[in-house]
């Protein structure tokens, strides 16, 4: 995978790598709630808003030797560190190809050893943990690889959080601690859940740099997650990056956030859709045009449709294998 | 063979398992220059390095939290928790994380790490530093529970707990460390996990323990013997998860009376499992009830003398039960 360094004039072919992930990554969040909607998959969590801080973000780490740890809403994490569209559908149909867990999580508990994915559950900012020791093991083999850990900012309220970013401080470990603050933890909005207008305020606590960026804008993550990549390769330790994100979805397909926010609220934030933000950027720079796009759409819709396909000709697990995979 | 306490087998054998596997990193509190405070891994930084014993930030789920990602990147992690009093805070990282990785990701990852922790009472410990925890974890399917009751069984069940693809809960009795003394091979050698061992042959009764309660039951046995003619036959658990079940069915059959003994408050402690296997399929080789002696439902140890030993499980109070149930 080539790595092409974004500075003052964004690299076109970097832009349209990160274009074709975000749009991606929307139009399979968009199937998987048509799916809900059908009755055919029972559960949706989305990460409909998150895709440039998603994508801005794993396009900085190297999929061959980083590791990543997501949480539920990185689908746009998960796609660029490797994951197929037809894999992710396997997943919210709950059949045996899930490479998660064989269709034994809920849908978006992402995982998959050969993409450097690591396993996640539900109780959030555990893995915040994980990832400080996986790069504790990078470390003390002498390697190069950094680790991540993904979240939102209700996530950083928790203790694993602090335990988290203070024990890789000491250790100056190689991992990077990525907020994607949405403003929201379900319903309760992010003045309720902290006194502090900005999470990466919270690093100065630990002796690590904190950073916080427009989530909307690919390129500004971009680079923020690559100073903070190289610093940690380079055996300069943790950083805390907070991509400011918007929520352009209920919680997830159980939840109705008409209940806690405003259509007023609901309509200021549908502007702010960093996808065609995005498209509109790359426009005005005189590198996007309309064929392009209807090209993209129609390439992204098939490859949507074919994941549908795949996924749903999979089987389900069988009943037989209920007790397999307790120990090793 | 060198005789030595049941402290100096868990530290000889952390030092000979760390000479031949340097995947194997120890960490927790006061691990490091202290030796811990017990000295368990007194001169293991010494000879290892800090990188391969490091003290820790006093953070319990960051011990066991890291240790987990670590784990899942190769290494052999043995993080200690300082009693296992304090293990609830790591309680979230060993039950929902670390029991669950293998099953929840469809045998994708594993969690090779074994958590030690000093259990038990009779110390002068009180509340905080006397906790029996085994039923805890002993019900948690994904994770392994192992309590040795004598240093010969340290060595093996410690190297063998090292060895194994999934998590393993060490817990060493406090009391025994330096009360209990035995031979120790020097050559390295494996006790399967799920192998109950009968420390005693006996005919008229049957008491099953773990952990440190077994040399006590061992005290009453020779008393019951000596004193009153009763000839009691001791079955030690040493892991409580997996179960031996057939070790427990052969000695209710052989003796068809069986008093278990355990330190834990006696309700829904681990006692109650091991009644209810040989109420399902020994039934009719009883000849009296099955009884439990334990410690009492108080929330858990007092600290003054009096009230302790109130509290404990004594080798007096085996004995009398024992006798009480054999004359039955």
């Amino acid at each position: 995978m080539p790595r092409t360094r974004v500075k003052n004039a964004p690299d076109p072919e970097l832009m349209h790598r990160m274009y074709y992930y975000m749009v991606l990554a929307r139009m399979l969040d968009e199937r998987t709630w048509i799916l809900n909607r059908q009755g055919r998959a029972p559960f949706v969590i989305s990460g409909q808003g998150h895709e440039a801080a998603q994508v801005g973000a794993a396009l900085a780490f190297d999929p061959e030797v980083d590791i990543v740890c997501p949480y539920y809403r990185d689908l746009g994490v998960v796609l660029v560190f490797g994951m197929t569209p037809g894999e992710v559908v396997s997943g919210h149909l709950g059949r045996s190809t899930d490479p998660s867990s064989g269709g034994r999580q809920m849908p978006s508990h992402w995982g998959h050893r050969a993409r450097h994915i690591i396993t996640g559950s539900s109780p959030v900012a555990t893995q915040i943990l994980h990832a400080t020791g996986t790069a504790l093991a990078s470390k003390a083999r002498g390697e190069k690889a950094v680790s991540a850990a993904f979240f939102g900012e209700g996530s950083t309220n928790q203790g694993d959080f602090h335990e988290g970013l203070n024990f890789a401080s000491v250790h100056k470990l190689p991992v990077i601690f990525i907020c994607e603050n949405n403003g929201y933890a379900i319903s309760v909005p992010q003045r309720k859940q902290m006194a502090i207008a900005n999470v990466a305020a919270r690093a100065q606590g630990y002796g690590m740099p904190g950073v916080t960026v427009d989530g909307l804008d690919p390129v500004a993550v971009y680079e923020a997650t690559k100073a903070a990549v190289d610093r940690a390769r380079a055996g300069d330790g943790p950083s805390l990056l907070e991509f400011k994100v918007v929520r352009l979805t209920a919680h997830s397909s159980d939840d109705d956030d008409k209940s806690y926010r405003s259509p007023e609220e609901l309509a200021a934030m549908r502007r702010e859709d960093p996808v065609p933000r995005f498209k509109s950027r790359m426009e005005e720079l005189g590198i996007w045009d309309d064929a392009k796009e209807q090209d993209l759409r129609k390439r992204v819709r098939e490859e949507v449709d074919q994941a549908t396909r795949v996924a749903e000709a999979a089987s389900l697990p069988d009943p037989d294998t209920l007790l397999l995979h307790v120990y090793g | 063979m060198a005789v030595m306490t049941y402290l100096e087998s868990v530290r000889e054998t952390l030092r000979q398992e760390m000479r031949r596997d340097p995947r194997i990193i120890i960490y927790g509190e006061d691990v490091g220059v202290r030796g811990g405070v017990f000295r368990v891994t007194e001169g293991l930084q010494a000879e290892f390095g800090e990188e391969r014993v490091m003290d820790s930030p006093l953070a319990e789920a960051a011990i066991v939290g890291t240790a987990i990602g670590a784990a899942i990147n190769g290494l052999r992690p043995i993080p200690e928790i300082q009693f296992a009093d304090f293990i609830f805070p790591a309680f979230n990282q060993i039950v929902e994380e670390a029991a669950r990785i293998r099953y929840r990701s469809n045998g994708d990852f594993g969690v090779p790490m074994v958590v030690r922790a000093p259990y038990g009472g009779g110390i002068h410990g009180a509340l905080y530093h006397s906790q029996s925890v085994e039923a805890f974890f002993a019900h948690v399917p994904g994770l392994k529970v192992v309590m040795p009751a004598t240093p010969y069984d340290v060595k093996g069940l410690l190297a063998s707990s090292i060895e194994d693809e999934d998590p393993v809960i060490f817990l060493e009795h406090k009391g025994a460390y330096r009360s209990i003394r035995g031979e120790v091979p020097d050559e390295r050698y494996l006790i399967p996990l799920g192998s109950a061992d009968v420390k005693r042959q006996g005919t008229d009764i049957s008491i099953i323990s773990w952990g440190m309660t077994v040399n006590f039951s061992l005290t009453a046995a020779q008393k019951l013997e000596q004193e009153d003619g009763v000839s009691a036959e001791v079955l030690d658990l040493r892991t409580v998860r997996p179960l031996d079940v057939d070790a427990i069915l052969a000695t209710t059959k052989k003796t068809g009376k069986v008093l278990i003994v355990y330190e834990d408050n006696l309700t829904g402690g681990f006692g109650g499992e091991v009644s209810a296997i040989i109420a399902e399929h020994a039934l009719f080789d009883l000849d009296a009830p099955i009884r439990r002696l334990a410690g009492p439902d108080v929330p858990a140890m007092p600290y003054a003398p009096t009230l302790e030993h109130a509290f404990m499980v004594t080798p007096d109070k085996i004995h009398d039960a024992a006798l009480n149930l054999a004359r039955f």
